[in-house]
């Protein structure tokens, strides 16, 4: 479903990402892992065009992410940013209905989706329609961006750390709701993360970036099994390694 | 005080059209100037750099510039155009620069989360980037209106009616109240211009559809009301009024209104004053036909159309020079009233009196140690040059100032010694006494009452009213009309009336 092909983007001196080749079957949720740095968001952006890539191919279905415009392209693609990106002047409903508007949907038919997406996100309707952005608390504004990402019926999401920065309660709920609307709907994923357990927990199958390049693609299991190199098995064993620890000092008891 | 606020409602109403005309071309023109620059910054820089530019150009030299530069390509230069020009050019910095800033400060996240959901240039700039910057230009816009409003005062000299009417007037007919009424007026339409955009602004950004439409009807309902004057003048149809303009002092302000007298009487139309216009301006008005009476005096217009700097030693041939070059301008003169404006060299009455001084002459001995006030145009006249070097005065210094400041200055003693003038009431009522003029060093002032194009051909019989006026004002009589405005505070138009009378009564 998307395709890229030695992908390469620089920044003047720097590289943000070098010759990253990924493929992602229709209907698979791919997670990209990395540090801080590696190059995630940059990958994921050169998929709707967000970043032009300096040299490479990207396809979308077959077909080269150039051949049409960019705004028609992104209105096909759900996307969440990294930092969210709601419309501080626009009500929910108005930042949900955006895209759908763009693409001349009648109002009564955008109206019903927006309340169909804030009850498949766990927002009650009649509270949060009309509210504005700022009023929001954290987890209720990540709801809002993936319902926005979602809302013209995209075939394929791109979502960038959408539950960073969240309590452990609220972001496990809304993994949970995000591998329901994967499931119910058949989606094209692509997920950015750099939490392992995140990664291990949503992904048919982790790529493992570092320094702009893909390290190994895989899934959870063959990761742990056969790890490229020294660093790939600390990423994925560490967190289990600190996990135990825990667990023992929790057991000692105070 | 009455008459004040009677015709306040007139200048009122054409001081807010005024500023509404400019203020919405100016929003119409830098909103779009704004989103180019952002744009393109190449364009963008200039553009504002421009903008700052003329911002710098103080008020009034911008409206007085759009009078030869609108004569220049044949449009009407005097009035509501070169008004509205200069307010609409002062209107678009702040707006301009306002759009600008707001366009150029929206978080890079948000414009990215734009062309994310799929916005082309077009949406993003229409559903995103104006909504947010919105704030911002309204603050433009605001300030733009009060800039407006306020110097839309300075109007009046190029001949736009606007609340400068009555600070112009005011000041020199030292009527404090008319200054007061002018000044409070215009502080309360900017208070009021303000406070309907802002209202907009609240409507807008709180989404209160109450509030947007309260303020687009108070300020459609301001505009209608503005228009209204305008409209009715347009409704009733006929000929334009007889148009008789007055340069800004006492004097001028009293005989265009006694022209205006005899032009009513002898046409049967209606003829209006324009008051406190510039000195060119009114001249070019009457030349172009936007004007169609005036006094003007003989050493003026020699300077102004002749271009002669020089002191004319013959007095009656200075008049015939005079007489032609104006026939050359299709502008006749209907009479010499009779009266000589001059400037004199004047100081208080008690200090003339201590120091016995009567002749020019005699200020030789006192000079080195004396301030000399003299209105704007002065000390760069020939008339100046001339009095210093027959009399070989030496001051310790040259003051400019506003005239209605000049004989004020005497008595805070600021200045010594001021070149007034002749028929000036406010010699007499600040107790100042003219000097001799014994080597005759200033020129003759006659007063001429010149006619326009139109009167000259259309209105013969107006002419000849006018000619009736010839010799019937001596200096003294001038001086009397005068000082009842300046002393005794009545207005130009009830001293125009007495006169009249008077001139009816005579045989
Ligand atoms: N517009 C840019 N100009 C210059 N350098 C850039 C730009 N965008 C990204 N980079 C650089 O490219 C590299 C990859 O950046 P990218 O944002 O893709 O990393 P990331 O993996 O998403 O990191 P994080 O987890 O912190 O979000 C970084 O070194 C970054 O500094
Ligand atoms: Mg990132």
């Amino acid at each position: 479903m998307i395709a890229l092909e030695r992908v390469r983007k620089v920044h003047g001196e720097v590289v943000a990402i070098d010759e990253v080749s990924l493929a992602v079957a229709e209907g698979e949720l791919l997670v990209l892992l990395g540090g801080s740095g590696s190059g995630k968001t940059t990958a994921l952006k050169t998929i709707n065009r967000l970043v032009e890539p300096t040299s490479g191919r990207v396809s979308l279905a077959g077909e080269d992410v150039r051949s049409m415009p960019a705004p028609l392209l992104r209105r096909r693609v759900g996307y969440v940013f990294q930092r969210l990106g709601l419309f501080p002047h626009m009500t929910v409903a108005e930042n949900i209905g955006v895209t759908p508007a763009l693409l001349g949907w009648p109002r009564a038919r955008i109206e019903a989706r927006v309340d169909e997406l804030l009850e498949l996100v766990e927002l009650e309707p009649a509270s949060f329609r009309g509210r504005s952005p700022a009023a929001l608390s954290g987890g209720q504004a990540q709801r809002v961006a993936v319902a926005r990402a979602l809302a013209a019926e995209p075939r394929v999401m791109l979502l960038d750390e959408p539950f960073g920065a969240l309590d452990s309660r609220t972001r496990a709920r809304l993994q949970a709701a995000l591998a329901k609307i994967h499931r119910r709907l058949g989606l094209t994923i692509v997920f950015v993360t750099h939490d392992v357990v995140e990664a291990l927990l949503l992904g048919d199958r982790i790529a493992v970036m570092r320094a702009g390049r893909i390290i190994q693609v895989g899934r959870g299991r063959e990761l742990a099994q056969a790890p490229a190199d020294d660093e790939v098995r600390a990423l994925l064993t560490e967190p289990l390694e600190q996990a135990a620890a825990a667990r023992a000092r929790l057991a000692e008891g105070p | 005080m009455n008459e004040l606020l009677a015709a306040l409602p007139t200048y009122l109403a054409a001081h807010l059209q005024l500023s509404l005309a400019a203020l919405a071309g100016g929003v119409v023109v830098s909103v779009p100037l704004g989103v180019l620059a952002t744009r393109r910054p190449r364009a963008g820089r200039p553009l504002l750099a421009v903008a700052s530019a003329l911002q710098t150009v103080p008020s009034l030299a911008l409206l007085a510039f759009m009078v030869p530069a609108l004569a220049a390509v044949g449009a009407p230069s005097i009035g509501w155009l070169p008004a509205v020009l200069g307010l609409f050019v002062y209107s678009l910095l702040p707006i301009l620069h306002n759009t600008t800033v707001g366009l150029s400060t929206i978080d890079p996240a948000i414009l990215e989360a734009a062309d994310g959901v799929g916005m082309d240039a077009r949406e993003r700039l229409r559903r995103v980037e104006l909504p947010l910057a919105l704030p911002l230009i309204i603050a433009g816009i605001r300030t733009a209106a009060v800039w407006t409003v306020g110097t839309a005062t300075l109007a009046t000299p190029v001949g736009a009616k606007s609340l400068g009417y009555f600070i112009f007037g005011g000041l020199q007919t030292r009527n404090y109240a008319a200054i007061l009424v002018g000044c409070a007026a215009a502080a309360a339409l900017a208070l009021l211009l303000d406070g309907l955009v802002h209202l907009l602004e609240l409507g807008a950004r709180r989404r209160r559809r109450g509030l947007v439409v309260a303020g687009l009807v108070g300020l459609v309902g301001l505009a209608i009301a503005a228009s209204l004057p305008t409209l009715r003048q347009a409704a009733r149809g006929g000929p334009r009024p007889l148009v008789v303009g007055a340069k800004p002092f006492t004097e001028q302000y009293v005989l265009s209104r006694i022209v205006a007298g005899v032009l009513e009487r002898a046409t049967g139309l209606p003829a209006t004053t324009l008051d406190s216009l510039g000195s060119t301006v009114v001249f070019d008005g009457l030349r172009s036909g936007e004007i169609d009476a005036y006094v003007d005096y003989v050493g003026t217009l020699r300077a102004v159309i002749l271009g002669r700097t020089d002191v004319p030693r013959d007095r009656a041939a200075a008049t015939r020079e005079v007489r032609e070059a104006l026939a050359r301008e299709g502008i006749a003169v209907a009479a010499e009233l009779g009266f000589e404006n001059t400037y004199v060299v004047a100081l208080p009455r008690a200090q003339a009196e201590a120091l016995g001084l009567e002749q020019i002459g005699d200020l030789a001995r006192h000079a080195p140690g004396w301030t000399v006030g003299g209105d704007y145009e002065l000390f760069h006249r020939p008339e100046w040059q001339a009095v210093v070097a027959t009399y070989g005065l030496r001051f310790a210094s040259e003051r400019s100032m506003d005239p209605s400041l000049l004989f004020e200055a005497t008595r805070s003693g600021e200045v010594q010694v001021i070149l007034g003038y002749s028929t000036d009431g406010r010699l007499d009522a600040y107790e100042l006494v003219p000097l001799v003029d014994d080597r005759a060093a200033l020129p003759p002032y006659d007063a001429l009452v010149l006619a326009g194009p139109r009167l000259v051909h259309e209105y013969p019989a107006a002419l000849q009213a006018l000619q009736a006026l010839a010799g019937r004002i001596d200096a003294a009589q001038m001086r009397r009309l005068n000082a009842a405005v300046d002393r005794d505070g009545l207005a130009p138009a009830a001293v125009a009336a007495g006169f009249l009378r008077e001139l009816d009564a005579r045989p």
